[in-house]
């Protein structure tokens, strides 16, 4: 059983990058969105750019593994193509794991595209890559099963979209993208306690300037806890589907 | 609690060999489902399947009839896993629906009423993922694939996105989707719903075959014509109740002794007036007297025995329209 579970979590995941997120337009506006943005903070704030880079490459993850991905199933829900899925031999929990891995793979691709220019560009010294790589991959596993969540709760393409910027954007002004969270008044610190943002930004500040595992591994575990919670209850929501 | 037995799912070409052919592949023992009913209020449920319990013995074609709303989709959506069973069990190939749904999901294959495949992705690619999915191996994928587009007559389109196929292709390529990992037993709802008139005769040709082939068809229709011409055995359902559960030759026993006669009227040859009376000579007369009171010739004249309509009709207490209006008609 398992096998057929990670057979279809391999095969889902391949299908919707080849079918949706690999489409050029796809791959180009996934780019054009993160460049926008640090283009605008360059012109804006010249100086600061290296203080930026871990909420721009944060919100980048964030993006691009939601955005895609709550439309991608959304949109396979309302056509029927989702309970063609749900016919074949693979339980629900690893075909969701399957979209979720989808809308990952397309997060990191414009991710590390946004990183290596910020390198090149930069010249960032002392990264802890292991950290970072870590980081980059426990973050987009929670936003991806943050789009899952998403996209499962409600049943139009529009809606999913309302909610997943629901979520997305008091996490872009609360999670120390632009504002240091040291500087914001204490109620909105704790409110960013309970985003997965947070966790991303501190984390690869963190593995920017070189700190150890030690050191960013609440961080890292509150990641991992996001991305499980999440994708626990995208799963019992598409569950109860069936009753 | 159904007594799933050993049929257990073996790959279609020891079907023969290992299952007696009066086997049973789906066994029904009081299925039940409710629906919560927003329109009635909190706590209201709305019943949609009302304990049914009924076999398909292996290698036959069952055919699974009523109007629309009569439960027919929600039972293959119980019977494939796809929504959960308020009460009642059910047995596919020997295994347990309650227990044991991955195993039954790799014996079956799913037509549903609408061509539900990916619009990305090509014809052949459409096949190579459901083979993908099923656990095809790998070097039998584009072989069994290729098969099919043959098959199905869509080979020339193999690099066209589902997409652009014509109405009639999406379906047959929704067919070919169910058959890529051989499957014992297909479920078909609606296959030939809106498809013109020769793809819905080959795909009727490629029920039979597969029934050649030892396979076991589930298959709902409103086309009344249709299951007649196709179904070993048929269960008509209606509110959720089955009213009857027989051949095809059995149902039309119980309205035997009634006689129709059909009578071609002019001016313009083809339109046809049938009467159903207890006689040959009472029908004729009724046929006669109605085509006189309009004013048509008599172009000829036929005494048909009873249809599976009339049968519909007589245990159902609806009329047949009653299936081609509430689906559009053909």
């Amino acid at each position: 059983m398992w096998r057929d579970d990670l057979r279809g979590i391999f095969y889902i995941a391949l299908k919707d990058l080849r079918a949706y997120y690999l489409k050029p337009p796809n791959i180009s506006w996934g780019m054009l969105f993160p460049f926008a943005l640090i283009l605008a903070f360059a012109l804006r704030q010249p100086g600061e750019m290296r203080d930026l880079v871990p909420g721009l490459l944060g919100m980048t993850v964030l993006f691009g593994t939601t955005s895609m991905e709550a439309i991608v199933i959304t949109f396979e829900r309302r056509i029927g193509a989702l309970e063609r899925l749900m016919l074949a031999p693979v339980s629900l929990p690893a075909l969701l794991l399957g979209k979720v891995v989808g809308g990952m793979a397309f997060g990191l691709v414009t991710t590390v595209a946004v990183l290596a220019v910020a390198v090149a560009v930069l010249g960032l010294w002392g990264i802890n890559w292991p950290l970072l790589a870590l980081a980059l991959v426990l973050s987009a596993a929670a936003f991806s099963a943050l789009g899952a969540f998403v996209s499962v709760a409600v049943r139009e393409v529009f809606e999913a979209q309302t909610l997943a910027n629901f979520f997305r954007f008091p996490m872009v002004f609360l999670c120390g993208v632009f504002v240091p969270l040291a500087s914001m008044p204490p109620a909105l610190r704790l409110l960013a306690r309970f985003l997965p943002l947070t966790y991303t930004v501190e984390a690869l500040r963190g593995a920017l300037s070189g700190a150890t595992f030690w050191i960013a591994g609440a961080d890292l575990l509150a990641l991992g806890g996001f991305a499980v919670i999440l994708f626990a209850l995208a799963a019992r929501i598409l569950t109860t589907r069936l009753d | 609690m159904c007594a799933c037995g050993a049929i257990r799912g073996q790959p279609r070409e020891t079907v023969g060999s290992t299952s007696p052919q009066d086997a049973e592949a789906i066994q029904v023992l009081d299925l039940t489902k409710y629906y919560d009913d927003p329109s009635a209020g909190s706590g209201q449920a709305l019943l949609a399947v009302d304990h049914i319990s009924f076999t398909v013995p292996q290698g036959q074609v069952f055919g699974f009839l009523g109007p629309n709303g009569a439960g027919k989709t929600t039972t293959i959506r119980m019977l494939t896993g796809l929504t959960r069973p308020t009460e009642g069990s059910a047995c596919i190939l020997g295994y347990d629906l309650a227990t044991e749904i991955t195993r039954i999901k790799k014996a079956i294959g799913v037509v549903p009423e609408t061509s539900n495949l990916y619009d990305e992705l090509s014809a052949r690619d459409n096949l190579v993922f459901m083979g993908q999915l099923y656990g095809v191996p790998r070097q039998e994928r584009g072989e069994r694939a290729d098969a099919l587009l043959q098959r199905f007559r869509l080979w020339e389109k193999r690099n066209t996105p589902f997409a652009k196929l014509s109405k009639g292709m999406k379906r047959a390529l929704t067919v070919a989707a169910a058959l890529v990992h051989q499957p014992q037993l297909v479920f078909l709802d609606e296959p030939t719903t809106g498809l013109d008139i020769l793809s819905a005769r080959s795909l009727r040709a490629l029920i039979r075959q597969l029934r050649e082939e030892g396979v076991t068809v589930f298959l709902t229709t409103h086309y009344l014509e249709e299951a007649e011409r196709l179904c070993d055995q048929v269960a008509l359902i209606v509110k959720g109740r089955l009213v009857a559960l027989d051949t095809v030759e059995g149902l039309k026993a119980r309205v035997r002794g009634r006689a129709a006669v059909e009578v071609t009227v002019g001016p313009r040859a083809g339109e046809r007036l049938s009467f159903t009376a207890e006689d040959v000579a009472t029908a004729l007369r009724l046929a006669l007297a109605e085509a006189k009171q309009q004013g048509r010739p008599v172009l000829s004249v036929r005494t048909v025995g009873p249809t599976l309509e009339d049968a519909f009709i007589e245990l159902t207490g609806l009329s047949a329209e009653v299936m081609l209006v509430e689906k559009g008609g053909r």
